[in-house]
């Protein structure tokens, strides 16, 4: 009888090369294949596996300099890799194949794939100079070249959809943070993003405004069919939002799972200890 | 007193051709300074080296001498400018290199989060300049351009070097042919003035109509 053994140091190092096969035909909407970022020497993302199905609501959570507004960051080009590769509604976001060989991506390609994710600040970034209607108007004219009717059309509905149908004339210096976080959110909608990012979109603001933009979220969340990924520090929040919760450290996944594993037994002791800062956990 | 009354039309031609050399200049240094201001953010080096080239040569020579090379050495050159010409192009192309340090200081004040959410609404780097950028940038250039535009007006005084009878020119006139000093130079001092009051109240004007537009409070600017 014959043993075939394979040295483990080399079944090591034939999994990732799995996992990075260059193919981009995946069910996923997102996939990170082996990310690496790094800021100078600063490691912000370690060896980054993530696979995000179409229409699934994420819940980053995590310490601060974990890692998780850079995944947001890098799938919206606002950030580039240091390595590996990550896939966007079957197409490499950061790469493109030319003449067979898979090169960096073109801003003609960025600019492509861009259409398909929006984004959701922590500071709002309204454009003040604009009013609230027009902040949801004109994108959709400028990118979308969309016709003037059919933008107001949809940028009043969507001003009605987070409750600000009597605010539409105001600009952003006349509005709550809460209101203009809304306005944010109802702009990034009106672009039809088939991802949606959310970057701490509460932190900015004072705490009787959370809820209101919560609430909007909560109502998204279960109205659409956008894929959706969260980095929040509102753990309750995150719990009913999220179909999943992934719980980041020192550019890690350190644990993945449904919300009410996570947050009920979570397995990690590193994820325990963070929790217990903002509930009680079992 | 007599005198004075005499010479008054003379003295209100010279007014407005200084009014007229004010304006021209300025709507040449406003079309450079953009030029320039934005060519010094270009992606590309060898843009923002030209520009920059630019701004350092006509911020460093001195624009009397600017306008003396245009009137007197380019004719040389085979290029001939009438004075109004070399004037207003010394006087436009010299505050303007000033004017684009305005321009590139005002976009380049405004903050990381417009860039980012341009950026992320997959706006082209023409639309984030044209309807992002610039126009909450152009609100914070008007106070300094109104600085210039008065440095401007009053820089015209040069053209009077090269026969244009400006204000200043048509004072040595009067001086001139009447012996009369402290007059002409008080008068067309109170006229300078009076220019540069209308021009202040101008800047303030667009000031106030940008911010009222955009539900503001104004902002004073002098």
């Amino acid at each position: 009888m014959q043993i075939y053994t394979i040295p483990f140091a080399r079944l090591h190092a034939w999994q990732p090369s799995q996992r990075s096969r260059t193919l981009t035909d995946t069910a996923n909407i997102i996939e990170f294949r082996d990310v690496h970022k790094s800021f100078g020497s600063l490691k912000v993302l370690n060896d980054l596996n993530l696979e995000v199905a179409p229409g699934e609501k994420l819940a980053l959570i995590g310490p601060s300099g974990s890692g998780k507004t850079t995944i947001l960051r890098i799938l919206m080009t606002l950030e580039t890799l240091s390595a590996g590769r990550v896939i966007v509604d079957g197409d490499y976001l950061w790469h493109e194949e030319k003449d067979g060989k898979l090169v960096d991506a073109s801003e003609a390609h960025l600019h492509k794939m861009r259409n398909e994710i929006g984004m959701v600040f922590q500071h709002f970034n309204l454009f003040p100079h604009l009013n609230a209607l027009q902040n949801v108007e004109q994108p959709q004219i400028l990118v979308r070249k969309t016709s003037k009717v059919e933008a107001r059309e949809k940028a009043m509905e969507l001003l009605g959809m987070v409750g600000l149908s009597d605010k539409a004339t105001h600009f952003p210096h006349q509005l709550s943070g809460g209101q203009q976080q809304r306005v944010a959110i109802a702009r990034s909608l009106a672009m039809d993003p088939k991802i949606m990012l959310f970057d701490e979109v509460t932190s900015a603001l004072d705490p009787e405004l959370v809820d209101e933009v919560l609430n909007v979220l909560r109502q998204l969340a279960s109205d659409s069919d956008t894929t959706m990924l969260t980095v929040t520090h509102e753990m309750n929040f995150a719990r009913e939002f999220a179909d999943r919760v992934l719980f980041f450290d020192k550019g890690q996944i350190v644990e993945a799972g449904k919300p009410e594993d996570i947050f009920t037994h979570p397995r990690e002791p590193r994820t325990r200890s963070f929790l217990s800062k903002f509930i009680s956990v079992s | 007193m007599e005198i004075i009354v005499e010479y008054f039309p003379l003295l209100l031609k010279g007014a407005w051709l200084t009014v007229q050399l004010t304006v021209t200049s300025a709507v040449i240094a406003l079309v450079i300074s953009f030029v320039i201001g934005l060519s010094r953010l270009s992606r590309h080096w060898w843009v923002r080296a030209l520009a920059t080239i630019y701004l350092e040569f006509f911020r460093g020579t001195s624009a009397l001498v600017q306008m003396f090379f245009m009137f007197y050495v380019l004719p040389l050159l085979g290029v001939t400018l009438s004075p109004f010409l070399a004037g207003v192009i010394a006087c436009g192309f010299n505050l303007g290199s000033y004017g684009s340090e305005v321009v590139r200081g005002a976009i380049q004040s405004i903050g990381k989060g417009q860039r980012e959410a341009a950026h992320s609404l997959n706006y082209t780097t023409y639309q984030r300049y044209r309807y992002v950028l610039i126009p909450q940038a152009i609100p914070m250039m008007i106070p300094p351009f109104g600085n210039l535009l008065i440095e401007l007006m009053k820089l015209t005084a040069v053209t009077s070097l090269i026969t244009l009878s400006d204000l200043t020119f048509v004072a040595q006139i009067i001086r001139g042919q009447t012996a009369m000093t402290l007059e002409p130079f008080l008068i067309i001092l109170v006229m300078y003035f009076a220019i540069a009051s209308v021009l202040v109240g101008f800047t303030d004007w667009v000031a106030s109509s940008i911010a009222k537009r955009r539900g503001m409070v104004p902002v004073k600017v002098n």
